[in-house]
This record gives structure tokens, sequence and C-alpha cells, in this order.
């Protein structure tokens, strides 16, 4: 029989052994002797992430998951494989600015700010208190189950009146050494020794006594793993609990390792260990392997426990989670169930001295102080000396989140909402995880953008997490778990917009992130940083790079006097801690006393990062603030720095865009100015081709002329051949004007048209007729191919046979004489009529099809051969085609001969056949 | 012996009024109207002064003249270019191509006739 007296006795023999480790640990640490600083020690004292919940629920939760109980394991394993790139960091940026917790950190990286620390301090104490609370009741109910001893069946908790509540008794005492070791002093970031030395001293201590729980199930009870195994076959779903994805959804592995991971870096009481009390970063090295071997250490035994007890206990009236307690006892193992106990008490203590500690860290520095210094009428700043008050804030604070977790855990008592809470608190934590990580590698995230994530993802997790369990405990009426808000069924918290198939933590996780990491990084992108962010996200991004220049300095500038800064140091530290701080900063630099000191930039962001560790950056930055004559110009000078440097930006990329615009533009103007010459070139082209088309008759017109004034006594007949070439060559000359200005009427617009009925059959007749001559002279045949009746069209007659006796007559100029023949046809299609002048000449080169449509062009080599006729003849023609909606073209096989086209629309109301006139 | 003048010219009115004006002179003419027969009539002919047209069917007059000044058996023989063509880069065209001289239509006959019989008497 176990009495009460004597496990109460071993409870606070063992509170006392703490007290005297951690003493001995300060005193070690005072005569420099630390006891801590080795790498063991450090990762011992990372050990103080398994806590009851690991010690007796590990094997609960192996009871009814079987392996589902590994991921909360697995995660840190593999998140301390990528310490060395991640928590070095931050290990870095926090001694490197004096930070002094998971809050700090954060406020400080997004330029100092209060509104961020204080929020990050609500979250972590709205999501752990709870955690601290289950820790408390965890040790209650132990304590009760092990009073009855032997009888294993746990009695309905009766009621304890809180004075005589061992529980109580326990959480005092745990404050009293928290307040004795934690906050002693102020500076945190002088660590607690004496805490590590005793965390790291209950990690030992709780990992034994599970390992001897273990051994004595697996080699007392039974005969080794084999045995205990084989007779584990006869459970019913035993292969269930051994298979990976049968009790638990692949899907919640993964979420589980994922928040386990987080969880590893952003427990409060985790930052507070691995990076506050971390003596060496150098220690992370040895830590890399051995917290992943503590964790399987404690790991070994938790299936063969939870097989035990399911074995011994088939009719399920013990409850898995106390299967490490209930073995020993029933089988009248004392000693054994006592050290069990004994270890779930340190399991219990470690974790929550280290989360109280970084809460009320947290809570004094990032809630209290801030608010305390806001309110002018204490002149807090002014007082002489604060260090008393501080710590007393420091412990009423370690107090005062000690009496909320108790009275947390005397509400809830076996409410829904303690047993789920692990899960619960590591979800919350996980908010802070876009934030800090997005902080040391992303220099563009922005205040607004974390304060914006942060503050989503917290809602989303209080939404679709906190507020149902609490509805699960009944302390919320239910129907809006089932219904959703206001009915909405798009709004039930754990179907959040009808996402189904997620178990609650996935689905949370899947939620709250999407929101917090959605804001963060979409307003950080969207908006600006401040100078002061500025400046503190790239001190903790290139916080590798940055070690020689001292904090903040490079964006200070101001006055302040020697005296006003160490009376500050003196009010908030105390008048020894400041002078000594002073002192050595003094010998830092090189100078015989502080007295020599300049009240430089460098010594103002000492003072300020010694505040910081005392009453946290933001506090610090406001209260170095008023002693120091930042004059208001300096900080926007800053900002107009970076003012300026982005105004370069932007007027590079206009001067940039101009100088496009002005290439663009010289490239048009250019391309016009090829257009002007190219136009210059044409008219100088025209103008020389009409003028050598003019001087031409006018040479003969001249010479004979001058050879008939010359020469009087030319015979007759002479004389009157002469007169005749002359009269000849003036009607060319005549003509060739006549189309000069023919063409320029047409295409100045001035041409007058005529519109009329025209019969083309009858217009090609007649053309035919009136150039007859000219197929009679070169003995050429001429045919017409024109069916009986046509439809007339409307156009200019005469117009219309200015074309014909043009294509007539080309045709006539390029057929060898006497062979030659043309064969003129029209055709009536659609709604067009068709007219084709063919001859079998010599045909048009391929590459002069299109340019003898164009004005003075002709086929051939313009040197060589001599043009017949103006040049302007076809360009006319397809003027006078094209005003009545007509075309021309040629068709041609050189040396086969060209056959010369031009349709016409027909008239309205004159429907052409429907098919095609045969060929 | 009285000096021969060869005219190669495609433009009927004009080589009749050229014919004309050279045999007024005296000179022995022979006249042709295609480009390719100028080389072939100038060695058969042997001809004291050509009178050139550019613009002669199936040769480019500037071509022939060069042709011609790169035979050295005809280095004695003057050529006159006679042109529609009376752009100063033309002009200069013809001269470097080998011309004594470059006459642009119309002509005045006189200077003409001035210009031949101060070539080759």
């Amino acid at each position: 029989m176990l009495q009460t007296t004597v496990v109460v006795l071993a409870s606070f023999a063992y509170l006392g052994l703490l007290f005297a480790i951690a003493f001995y640990g300060d005193k070690r640490a005072e005569s420099g002797r630390s006891l801590i600083a080795n790498p063991y020690i450090y990762s011992l004292s990372l050990a103080v992430y398994c806590t009851t919940w690991t010690f007796y629920g590990s094997v609960g939760r192996a009871a009814s998951t079987g392996i589902g109980f590994l991921p909360i394991y697995l995660g840190p394993t593999l998140m301390v494989a990528l310490w060395w790139f991640v928590m070095r960091k931050i290990i870095r940026i926090s001694k490197a600015n004096r930070i002094t917790s998971i809050a700090d950190f954060i406020a400080s990286r997004y330029g100092k700010s209060q509104l961020l620390g204080g929020l990050v301090t609500i979250i972590a104490v709205i999501g752990v208190v709870p955690y601290i609370a289950l820790q408390l009741k965890a040790v209650s109910s132990s304590f009760t189950l092990l009073v009855q001893y032997p009888s294993v069946v746990a009695e309905k908790a009766s009621s304890v009146p809180v004075l005589g509540d061992t529980t109580l008794a326990i959480a005092i005492m745990l404050a009293a050494f928290t307040i004795f070791f934690g906050a002693r002093q102020l500076d945190v970031t002088e660590r607690h020794e004496g805490m590590v030395a005793a965390i790291a001293f209950e990690s030992v201590v709780k990992l034994l006594a599970f390992i001897a729980v273990g051994i004595f199930v697996t080699y007392g009870l039974y005969d080794g793993f084999s045995d205990l195994f084989s007779h584990a076959r006869q459970l019913p779903d035993f292969n269930a609990l051994i298979t990976l994805g049968s009790g638990m959804s692949y899907g919640a592995w993964a979420s589980l390792t994922c928040l386990s991971m987080l969880s590893i870096m952003l427990l409060p009481r985790q930052f507070q260990i691995a990076v506050v009390e971390n003596v060496n970063e150098a220690h992370l090295r040895k830590a890399t392997w051995l917290f992943p071997l503590y964790l399987l250490a404690i790991n070994v035994f938790v299936l063969p426990i939870a097989v035990g007890g399911m074995i011994h206990f088939p009719d399920g009236s013990v409850d898995a989670d106390t299967f490490v307690l209930t073995l020993p006892m029933a089988h009248q193992q004392q000693a054994l169930a006592l050290f069990a106990f004994i270890g779930g008490l340190s399991a219990a203590t470690g974790m929550v001295i280290v989360e109280t500690i970084a809460l009320s860290t947290m809570v004094c520095n990032d809630l209290v102080m801030p608010l305390l210094l806001r309110i002018r009428r204490l002149r807090l700043a002014e007082q002489n000396d604060l260090s008393f008050w501080l710590l007393s804030i420091r412990r009423a604070a370690i107090v005062f989140v000690m009496l909320l977790g108790y009275a947390y855990f005397r509400l809830a008592g076996e409410a829904y909402a303690l047993v789920s809470i692990g899960l619960i608190s590591f979800a919350a934590v996980a908010q802070f995880a876009p934030i800090l990580l997005g902080g040391i590698f992303w220099k563009e995230g922005t205040r607004a953008g974390a304060i914006a994530g942060l503050l989503a993802g917290f809602l989303v997790w209080s939404y679709t997490l906190l507020l149902p369990s609490f509805a699960k405990s009944g302390w919320l009426a239910i129907g809006f778990l089932e219904n959703g808000l206001w009915d909405i069924a798009l709004l039930k918290p754990q179907e959040l917009f009808g996402l189904t198939g997620l178990d609650e933590i996935s689905h949370c996780m899947f939620w709250s992130m999407l929101f917090n990491v959605g804001l963060y990084i979409g307003i950080s992108l969207v908006g600006r940083q401040s100078a002061a962010e500025h400046s503190q996200a790239t001190l903790f991004v290139d916080v590798f790079k940055n070690t020689v220049d001292a904090p903040g300095s490079r964006f200070w500038r101001g006055s302040a006097s020697l005296p006003e800064l160490f009376a500050l140091a003196q009010r908030f530290l105390g008048p020894s801690r400041a002078e000594r701080a002073f002192a050595a900063y003094a010998r830092k630099r090189g100078l015989k006393s502080h007295q020599e000191l300049k009240p430089d930039a460098a010594l103002v962001s000492q003072v300020e990062m010694l505040l910081a560790g005392a009453i946290g950056a933001a506090s610090a930055r406001v209260v170095v603030s008023s002693v120091v004559k930042e004059e208001p110009l300096d900080l926007q000078e800053v900002m107009s720095i970076v003012e300026e440097s982005s105004q370069a930006i932007a007027y590079g990329r206009k001067l940039e865009q101009k100088s496009r615009e002005l290439e663009t533009a010289t490239a048009n103007l250019t391309a016009a100015n090829e257009r002007l010459k190219e136009l210059d070139r044409l008219k100088d082209d025209f103008i020389s081709t009409v003028t050598h088309e003019l001087r031409t008759p006018l040479t003969s017109i001249r010479a004979f002329s001058e050879i008939l004034r010359d020469n009087p006594a030319l015979d007759i007949a002479e004389r009157s051949r002469f007169l005749g070439i002359v009269v000849k060559e003036s009607e060319r000359l005549t003509r060739l004007i006549n189309q000069v200005l023919d063409a320029a009427k047409i295409e100045s617009g001035n041409a007058e048209w005529k519109s009329e009925r025209v019969d083309l059959a009858e217009l090609i007749e007649e053309a035919i007729l009136a150039t007859a001559q000219v197929f009679t002279d070169k003995n050429l045949r001429v045919s017409a191919d024109l069916p009986a009746s046509t439809p007339s069209i409307t156009a200019d007659r005469d117009r219309l046979m200015q074309v014909l006796l043009n294509l007539l007559s080309n045709a006539g100029k390029f057929c060898q004489p006497d062979t030659g023949v043309v064969e003129v046809s029209l055709k009536v299609e659609l709604n067009t009529i068709c007219v084709g002048v063919r001859d079998n000449g010599l045909g048009i080169a391929i590459e002069d099809q299109t340019v003898i449509f164009e004005k003075f062009r002709q086929g051939g080599d313009t040197l060589t051969d001599k043009p017949q006729g103006t040049g302007l003849g076809l360009s006319i023609c397809r003027q006078i085609l094209s005003h009545f909606e007509g075309k021309l073209w040629v068709e041609s096989v050189p040396g086969h001969g060209a056959a010369f086209f031009f349709s016409l629309p027909l008239a309205a109301g004159e429907p052409g056949k429907s098919s095609p006139v045969g060929e | 012996m009285s000096k021969k003048v060869l005219i190669a010219e495609d433009e009927e009115s004009i080589l009749v009024s050229l014919e004309f004006l050279m045999r007024s002179d005296g000179y022995l003419v022979r006249a042709i109207r295609q480009g390719d027969q100028v080389l072939l009539s100038v060695g058969d002919f042997q001809p004291d002064l050509v009178l050139l047209d550019v613009m002669l069917p199936s040769c480019n007059g500037f071509d022939l003249c060069k042709q011609m000044r790169a035979n050295t058996e005809w280095t004695g023989m003057k050529i006159i270019i006679i042109s529609a063509k009376g752009r100063a880069s033309e002009v200069q065209r013809g001269l470097d191509s080998g011309a004594d001289a470059y006459v642009t239509k119309p002509f005045a006959t006189s200077e003409l006739r001035a210009l031949v019989g101060q070539l080759i008497q």
C-alpha cells in the first residue's frame, strides 16, 4: 500500500532535488564553470518537448491508432536535420539582437512592432495555457490513481477543495521554482543555467522511468519483444496497429508530421530552450543527432507498453493513457509505480517551468510593459530605478500564467477541450511559422503583411479548432458546429467552404495556412516597408553577412548624452548591473572607464540592446527614443534615402521607357524618311522618264526643222518626207503630253466620269475596228469570241474604249508580224463580266508582271529595250477599271504570249448566268 | 579620202536626221539600229567616229563604249554619245566609259556638226 504521504513526500523530495540542481547550476555559472556549456545538456534540455503527453499520452495514442503516435516524433526528427540552416540562423539573430522570446523575435523582425509582439503573445497564451493545464491534470490524475494502489480502476474524481489540492501545491511550488530560477535577475539574455540544468536532469528522469516500465513489461511480464508480440497477435485488430495508414489516413500522417516539425521550433518553451538558453550555436551540431536519438529511445517501448496494457486489461476498464502507471501497479511493483509517477511528474514540471518562463517573458515584455509605457501618467521612463518594478511584473506574470493554467485545469476537468489540447496547441503556434521563417529568409515581408497573415491564421484556427473543441466540451451551443454559423453550411467550422474528407487538424492547417501565408505574402508584396522595417529585415535575413555592423547604426543619427543613457540603463537594470554593462562595453572599445564613452550611435544601440534583454526589443526602442534626441528629420532622412533610391529606380525605368519610345520614334522617322526618299526617287525617275519621253520626239522635230531651215535646196520629195516626220513626232509629243495629263487627272481625282449603260460586246467590236490598221500593217489575225447577248454594265463608255484600245494596241505591238494572233473573249460569270485580250507574242517575264501596271514601267531592261509607247497606258487602264470597281491583271508564260484580263461588276438588275459560259 | 561615221540609233526619225546631217557634211555613213551590231560594224567599217545612242535594243551604250575603248586597234576612233539622258551623273558616266563627247537630245544640228568636224578633221 502506497501511502498518500509517501507519494506526496516523494513528489516534494523530487521537486527539492530540482531546486538543488538548479541552485548548483547557477552557482557553477557564477563561478564561471558552466554546468550546461556542453551539447549533451543542450540536447537533453531540448527533450522538454516530451511532456506528459508523451509520457502517458503516447501509449494511449498507440493503443488506439497503433503507430499513429509516431508523427509527433518523426516531425522533430526531420526538422532537426534542417536546424543547421534554420535554427542556427535564428540563434545568431537572437544573440545579435538580444531576443528574449518568440514574440520578441517576430516583433523585432517587423520593425520592432509592439502590436505584432502583443499579438504573438496573446496567441501563445491562448494556445499554450491549456497545454499547461493538461500537464497539471496529468499530475493530478496520476496522483489520484497512485494513492489508490493497488486498485487500478480510476475512481470518479471526487471534487477536491482548491485549498487541499495537491496539484495546486505543486503548481505553487513550480511557480516558486520558476520565479527563483527564471526571474531572479532581469536580463533574460543572461541565461538561466540552473533552470536548464534542472530541465536536463528531468529529461533523464522521465526517460529512465519510461524505459524502466518498458523493460519491466517486455522482460518482466514477458520473455522479451518476440514473446510479447506473439501474445499480442491474439489481440483483435493487432495488425491494424502496426500497419501504416490503417489507424490514421496518410493525409493525417503528413499533416501531423508537418505540424510537429513546426512545433519543435515554435512552441514558446522550445524557442526558450533551443534559442534563448543556447550557450553556443555549435551545440546544434551534436543536438542534430542526439535529440532524435532521445526521441527514439523514449519511443522504443511505447508499443510494447501499449500492447502489454491491452493484453492485461482486455475489458477496457483501464484508460490506456495510464498503462505506464497501472501496469506496474497491477503487478505489485510499488517502487516502479512510484518511479513511473515521478517520471510523469518530471515530464509535467519540466514543461510547465519552461513554458511559464517563456510565456511570462512575453506577457511582461510584449504586453504589460508596452501598455505601462504608454500610460503617461505613470511617467515610467522617468522613474529612478525600474528594475524592481520590472522584476515584480515578470514574477507576477509567472504567477499569473501558472494560475491561469491551474484555473483552466479546474474548469475544464475531463472536458474534450483539455484532452485534445496537445495538437490544438501545436496548430496555434504553427501560425507563427510563415512570418518567422519568412522573416529570416525573405526581406520583402512587411509588418502589415505579418499582422494580417498572423491574425487571419489565428482567426481560422480559433474558428475551426478552438471553438469546436469548446462546443464538444459543451461550453458552446453545438449548433454552429453541426449546421455552420448562422446555419450556413459553407461556414461549418470543420467543413469550411465545403472542404470535407480531412481530419480536423489537417482541415484547420489547410485553411489557416492558406489565409496566413496568402495574406502575409500578398500584403507584403502590395505594401511598402518603413525604414525601420527595412533595416530590421536586412539585419535578420543577412545576419550571416552583417556581423560587423552594429545593429541599427546605419540608420540612426541623432544626439544623446552619456549621463542620460547611463541613467536610463540604471533605471531598468539597476545601478550595479548598469555599471558593469557599461564598463564591459568601454573595455571592448579599448577605453579605461565608461566615462570616456562617446554617446554615439553605437552606444545608443548598445543601450537599446541591453534594455531589450530586460524589456523586449519593441519596448526598449520606445524607452531609448525618449532620451535620444533623434532629430525628427533623421528618420525621414532615412526614408528619403530609401525614397530617393526608389525614385531613382523609377526614374531609371522612366528613362528606359523614354529611350525605348525614342528608339521607336527614330525607327519610324527613318522609315518615313526612307519612304520620302523613295517618293523623291520615284518623282525623280518620273520626271527623268517623262523628260526622256519628251526629248525623243523633240529631238527629231528640232533636227528636221533645222535641216529644213539650213537646206532650202532640198528636193520636194525629201522636204515633204522630213515634214511628215516632224508632223508625226509632233503628234507623238501631243499624245504623250495628253496621256501624262490624263494620268495626273485620274490620279488627282479631277477626272470627269460619265455613268451610262454600256454593251461591252458592241464596244469590243468597235475597238477592233478602230485598231484594224495596226493589225493589217503587221499582218496579224484578230478574232473575237463574243456571246450572242450580254448583259450591259454601267460605266464610262469612252474610258472603257480607251482601255480596250490600249490592250489591243499593246497586243499588236508585241506580236511577231505575219504569225501574230490576237484573240478577244468575253465571258459572263456570276455577277461579273470578264474580258480577255490574248496574244501569242513574246510574253512577259514573271518579275515584270506586276511592275508593268506602274507608271512608266515597262517590261525589260530600260537601258537596252527601247520603250514602245509612253509607259503610262496600263497604269491608266488599271485606274479606270478600279474606278468602276473592276480589276485588271495579266497571265503570261514568257515566250508563249500574254493574256490581259479585266473584269467589271454587272449593272444592278442584270443578273449574270448561274454558271460560267463555256471555256 | 572622206572620213567614216558610224551611227547607232534605234529611233528611226532621229537616225534619218543624223544620217542626212553626216552625209551632207561629206562623211561616209553607215547606220545601224541594233546594239549587238555595233562592234561588228566597227570592225568591219573601221569608222573614224561613232555616234552612239545609249538606249539601244539588247545593248547598253555605256558598255559598248567601254568595249570599243578596250580594243587597242581602235584607239584613234572618236566616240560621241548621243542620249536623252541629260543628268550630270549620266554625262559623267558616258565620259568615264571612254566617250570623247556627250551630246544630249534634243541637240542643235550646227553644234553637232561642229563637234564632229572638230574631232575628225
